[in-house]
């Protein structure tokens, strides 16, 4: 009765209401001013931009010189840019190619890698006027580079991790118990795969809606292996719709295999894994309507999620279903501690893979994890007293201690991105 | 009893607005912008509770979204990737010359591609781990070195530019409270168990000013729609 009455209020708001319009008639006619905009008179003479350097753009995969120039003094404010004009020819041939804003002082040229390339630039003002050419740059050829020096420290962090990762995962190999503390989200997860079982319903599990490339999915793929033996092993139904195809395919093949090593490779079905739509919110009212239909008992929310992680929670909230969410996004946890059960919070959707299986290389690179976080929080530590007492010494003595000084300054270099 | 008040909510706001926009209102002209609307409201009757609007709706968006981005990833990538470097502008010859190099280049990604269509076969489906393997290993490496950079060295860089005052006291605190709740190795008993409270409070407390930043951005994008709606389509407000 109810559906009726909503179906024919709806119908009636439809079809009356482009009645009443199509019955109106009448064009609004826009009238527009001209407008009269007066140049600010130009100096006579502006003088051409100067120090013109160019160079092979460093840290690049090459095509690309980069211009610097200083930029020409503006007390009127009538310059609009600089032109800048390159050619192969050091004499003539010069073509415009590209065109720098003012106050800019940079500009980076895409160019063909192994040709010797000379450049010129030239202010332009709001009147269509130009200063002199600047003298003709040295020529530059570009290339590109093998190593980005940026990015040394990540380098030697990331070695730093893996000798800490190999250690532990080897400590864990020899049978060493590494402790792990408890984590109640993900301790739920057992509770959650076999209340649905226990109702006869199916488990949703959404592995976010990022790619393959996020940390995120592929820690919620790592859990999804754990889930779905689970509930392979309690003979429950599993829906993971997916917005990546690749992140479908990879999901498909983890609870595919998962089946197998519960011995249950019978029971799974292909398009328990299945692919939806890539558009964000078209994606989330796919969701929505699947979790007000199939009615699943427990709604797994783990990976990345954006804007659709609210619309998402509420809607599993309202159809009473037990939700778990875990993501690292952090403008999206607030929603999903307001509208779960339980919140998997960043770093714990991390650990969570080891925590579950207990594997001996996922629990070793936990430990790393771990240590990496202590070695950080000993130098935010260390940073912090020799912070307070330089400047100690600075309101004693009026001067900041040296030594001190370059600790800090060698500590903020070494994180410089 | 609460779908029955959420219905008869729903038809008193509808019939108002219905009324308001015959006393004063100026309906758009424009079909795109009623099916807009249309389409618009039928998401929008989820909020009663799922309906055929709804699933007309969501069914629409789900096939449209589909069928765009099909025809994107055949323009840009299988047309502007593959079929015309290969067969169009034939960008492996360079300079009258044949350029195994860059030849390869086209077609071992291709190749790999193509394997992904080997899951439609019973008995070549494990190919698929090829490109799959491929997928994960290049793209979990190429995220360590801007992980590292934007997630662990920006951040602690940031802190580390610390002055003696309250506030960059309590983001001290607040950094290394935090990272011990994300401590694994140690039960949280003692000490270590006060300090992770206090990066649970400090975690709470950001979450609760980041919910409510958020929440203002939905309201704007409420308060957009609903201009849409009365504006653009039934032209009740100016």
């Amino acid at each position: 009765m109810r559906n009726r009455a909503f179906t024919a209020i709806f119908l009636i708001f439809l079809f009356l209401v482009p009645s009443f319009i199509f019955s109106q008639a009448g064009i609004e006619v826009v009238a527009v001013e001209d407008t009269l905009i007066s140049l600010p008179d130009t100096l006579s003479e502006i003088i051409a931009p100067t120090e013109i350097n160019v160079f092979d753009t460093p840290n690049d995969a090459g095509e690309n010189i980069t211009i610097t120039w200083e930029i020409t003094e503006d007390p009127s404010g009538i310059i609009v840019g600089y032109e800048i004009f390159r050619s192969e020819d050091k004499e003539t041939g010069y073509e415009i190619t590209g065109f720098a804003g003012k106050k800019t002082e940079e500009f980076k040229n895409r160019t063909n890698n192994g040709v010797v390339y000379y450049y010129k630039v030239r202010a332009k003002t709001s009147d269509g006027k130009f200063s002199p050419f600047s003298v003709i740059s040295e020529g530059a050829v570009s290339q590109p580079q093998w190593f980005h020096t940026g990015r040394i420290n990540a380098l030697v962090a990331v070695v730093a991790f893996v000798s800490l990762l190999l250690f532990f995962v080897s400590t864990a190999k020899k049978g060493k118990s590494l402790f792990i503390r408890r984590i109640a989200g993900l301790d739920a997860l057992d509770e959650a795969v076999g209340r649905a079982t226990e109702m006869g319903k199916p488990i949703l599990y959404v592995p976010g809606l990022s790619s393959m490339s996020d940390i995120a999915t592929i820690a919620s793929i790592n859990i999804l292996g754990p889930v779905a033996k689970k509930v392979a092993e309690y003979e429950s139904t599993i829906i993971v719709p997916n917005r990546d195809p690749i992140v479908m395919t990879v999901a498909r093949q983890v609870v595919k295999e998962s089946f197998l090593e519960a011995g249950r490779p019978d029971s799974f079905n292909e398009d328990m894994v299945f692919f939806l739509t890539d558009s964000q919110f078209g994606f989330a009212a796919a969701v929505d309507g699947i979790m007000v239909r199939e009615k699943p008992a427990t709604n797994l929310f783990l990976g990345m999620f954006w804007a659709e992680s609210l619309i998402l929670a509420e809607t599993g909230n309202m159809t009473g279903a037990i939700q778990i969410a875990g993501t690292d996004a952090v403008a999206q946890l607030p929603f999903f501690v307001t509208a779960c059960d339980y919140t998997i919070i960043g770093e714990e959707l991390y650990a969570a893979s080891a925590y579950l299986s207990r594997a001996p290389l996922l629990v070793g690179s936990l430990k790393a994890q771990d240590m990496g976080k202590a070695i950080l929080v000993v130098v935010v530590v260390i940073a912090f007293i020799c912070a307070i007492v330089n400047t100690g010494f600075s309101l004693t003595t009026h001067t900041p201690n040296a030594v001190l000084s370059k600790i800090i300054e060698f500590v903020q270099s070494w994180f410089k991105v | 009893m609460k779908e029955r008040k959420g219905l008869i909510i729903g038809s008193v706001i509808m019939i108002a607005i219905f009324v308001l926009m015959f006393i004063k209102g100026e309906p758009s002209k424009s079909i795109m912008v009623w099916i807009a609307a249309i389409l618009t409201l039928s998401i929008y009757s989820f909020l009663y509770k799922d309906n055929v609007f709804y699933k007309f709706a969501e069914h629409l968006f789900v096939g449209v979204s589909v069928g765009y981005s099909v025809s994107v990833v055949w323009q840009n990538a299988f047309i502007r990737r593959v079929f015309d470097p290969l067969f169009i502008t034939r960008t492996y010859i360079v300079n009258d010359k044949f350029s195994l190099y860059l030849f390869l280049g086209i077609v071992i990604p291709t190749l790999l591609g193509l394997l992904m269509l080997s899951i439609f076969t019973k008995k070549q489906a494990w190919l698929i781990r090829i490109p799959i393997a491929f997928v994960v290993g290049s793209y979990a490496g190429m995220g360590i070195a801007p992980s590292f950079q934007a997630n662990i060295f920006e951040q602690t860089r940031s802190t580390l530019y610390v002055t003696l005052s309250i506030s960059a006291s309590i983001m001290i605190v607040g950094v290394i409270s935090t990272l011990v709740y994300f401590f694994f190795s140690k039960e949280h008993k003692g000490l270590l168990g006060k300090t992770a409270n206090l990066g649970i409070w400090f975690i709470m407390i950001a979450f609760g000013a980041s919910f409510g930043y958020t929440v203002m951005a939905r309201i704007s994008l409420l308060i957009g729609r609903m201009q849409f709606l009365l504006h653009d389509w039934l032209g009740v407000i100016k």
